[in-house]
């Protein structure tokens, strides 16, 4: 199968303070990647670093065969990357439609079949964002990111401070977006959910990777030293 | 149809009336002031694509307003005394047609709207307010040192221009060629604001690294807006040099940028009408309380200051009964 990200020796910094200092991982067409370490240990400065949002200095980024560290930051999302950013960030003063075509690229996913994954989001077409809960502004902020029509979906903590209905709501929603052969780069806190989910584990301890693995080669010791509070 | 659609209609309607009356009571003055409204209007529709849509407040729309006066009066000025205008080597005749001079001016408000915008859209916040201002107040240095059209005493054009078929110096005939401009680049704002492009942009002014993140260049979307919103404002210069048949660089001045931004601040800003209700507003202030006191500004002031802290929505918002723009 081939590689559609490949992160080596990724090293970022945050101005002059350095946040990753070794990553490495890399995402097959159609797998789902699930990004895993405790609180600060660099998973959302990967992804930033992903998004060309933080400034990396060393190592590579490469994206279906090209150099994301040699583009700009809008140019490196153009190539395919959609983001569901830690957070939501919904533009708030736009309605549910519009935050959904305002960044939209052609192609499969467009407003009634994000509409059909969820459902919610069609009934509240015309809302404002800022008027939605959080959940429904969580579902729309990863419609806004499909309807990019993106190869690689990444999610920064999607289900983060959301009551536990709705985030089976998303995680029923992310196993239907596996099936349809969409890769996907996750973090997530919830373990047994991302276990279930994962084609591939990648876990960070200070800004460098200590272990990538399939689900099931994860044992007990290597989740208790790397992922146990 | 939404309660702000109505209110922007009514208000057209009501203005449409009013113009109609003085027309029919045969009161030329109060047309050419209904003509004057619209004119700033225009230039107000150019500066709210920029300040209401895009979120970028520039302080330095009167540069274009003022060399869409120029490329009026430059072109009419050489037209009327049938000197060739040399630019550089090559020769160009001066024209009296009123689309040509409309072109010309939006052609020079986009080619200093380009390098102003690339250079002033680096910064954000109050620098870019100061980088606009700044750059309005070279080119109205330039023009008050610039002998060759009138330095700081402008130039007159004796005739106004030409438009196929109108009389352009009967008020009527000319607030009608301005309101159908009006209602044209209305129209044109309106579609592009609803368009893809205007939720990009309107996205981008509420948070700009994010739309950077779902792959859009927020640097080329807010430059476009600002070199549209200062094509808008040109043509409203060159037909408000033709209104007065007279230009000097007064319509340069970092006042002209403030009066501009009222315009917009007042009616409401990203409001369909709002640039239309706050220059009406504005020219009825200064018509009717300025015949009254010479202090007229101060409650212009007034009314500002209570528009800003309790209606952000300018009058069509609060008409709307929407009071908060975010």
């Amino acid at each position: 199968m081939s590689v559609l990200l490949q992160v080596r020796k990724l090293a970022a910094f945050y101005g002059p303070s350095q946040a990753l200092f070794n990553v490495n991982l890399s995402v097959s067409q159609g797998h789902l990647v699930a990004l895993m370490g405790r609180n600060g240990m660099g998973k959302s400065t990967t992804i930033g670093a992903i998004c060309r949002m933080v400034a990396a200095r060393h190592g590579s980024i490469e994206f279906a065969g090209r150099d994301l560290l040699a583009l700009k930051p809008h140019q490196a999302i153009r190539t395919g990357l959609g983001l569901v950013p830690e957070g939501r960030r919904c533009f708030p003063n736009l309605t549910v439609f519009e935050n959904c075509i305002a960044a939209a690229q052609p192609g499969d996913w467009h407003f009634d079949s994000v509409s059909q994954l969820f459902p919610r989001l069609h009934e509240r077409r015309n809302q404002m964002a800022n008027t939605l809960s959080g959940g429904e502004q969580q579902m729309l902020a990863i419609a806004r990111a499909l309807m990019t029509n993106p190869r690689l979906l990444i999610l920064d903590e999607a289900t983060e401070g959301l009551a536990p209905v709705v985030r089976q709501e998303i995680w029923t929603a992310l196993h239907t977006l596996k099936q349809t052969g969409l890769s996907i780069l996750l973090v997530d806190k919830t373990l047994s959910e991302l276990l279930d989910i994962a084609d591939h584990c990648v876990i960070l301890e200070k800004g460098e990777t200590v272990w990538t693995g399939i689900p099931a080669d994860m044992s007990a010791e290597i989740s208790d030293r790397f992922l146990g509070v | 149809m939404r309660r702000e659609t109505w209110i922007s209609f009514a208000f057209i309607v009501a203005g449409l009336l009013l113009v109609l009356v003085a027309w029919l009571g045969d009161e030329p003055f109060t047309i050419t002031l209904a003509t004057k409204v619209v004119i700033l209007s225009l230039a107000g529709v150019g500066l709210n694509l920029a300040l209401g849509h895009g979120g970028l407040v520039s302080l330095g729309h009167a540069a274009f307003f003022g060399l869409g006066g120029y490329a009026m009066g430059i072109l009419a000025s050489h037209a009327q005394n049938y000197e060739p205008l040399m630019i550089g080597s090559w020769a160009m005749e001066g024209t009296k047609s009123m689309p040509l001079i409309w072109l010309a001016a939006m052609l020079v408000a986009v080619l200093f709207a380009l390098p102003i915008g690339v250079l002033s859209l680096r910064t954000s916040g109050v620098y870019f307010i100061m980088i606009t201002l700044a750059f309005a107040q070279m080119i109205y240095y330039f023009a008050i040192s610039w002998p060759a059209y009138g330095g700081e005493d402008g130039m007159s054009i004796y005739v106004r221009n030409s438009f196929p078929g109108l009389n352009t110096l009967d008020p009527i005939q000319f607030f009608v060629l301005c309101a159908l401009i009006l209602a044209i680049c209305l129209i044109l704002v309106d579609r592009l604001v609803k368009s893809r492009f205007g939720m990009a942009l309107e996205a981008a002014r509420q948070n700009p690294q994010r739309v950077t993140s779902l792959g859009i260049d927020t640097f080329r979307l807010q430059l476009t807006a600002f070199v549209i919103s200062a094509a808008i404002t040109g043509l409203a210069g060159a037909l408000y040099a033709d209104l007065n048949r007279f230009v000097s660089p007064s319509m340069l001045s970092w006042q002209v940028s403030g009066e501009i931004m009222i315009f917009v601040i007042l009616g409401g800003v990203a409001r369909f009408a709002g640039p239309l209700a706050g220059a009406s507003v504005f020219i009825a202030l200064e018509y009717f309380l300025g015949g009254l006191t010479e202090f007229w500004q101060f409650w212009l002031g007034l009314l500002l200051l209570v528009v800003i802290l309790f209606a952000r929505g300018g009058i069509i918002g609060v008409l709307a009964g929407e009071r908060r723009h975010g």
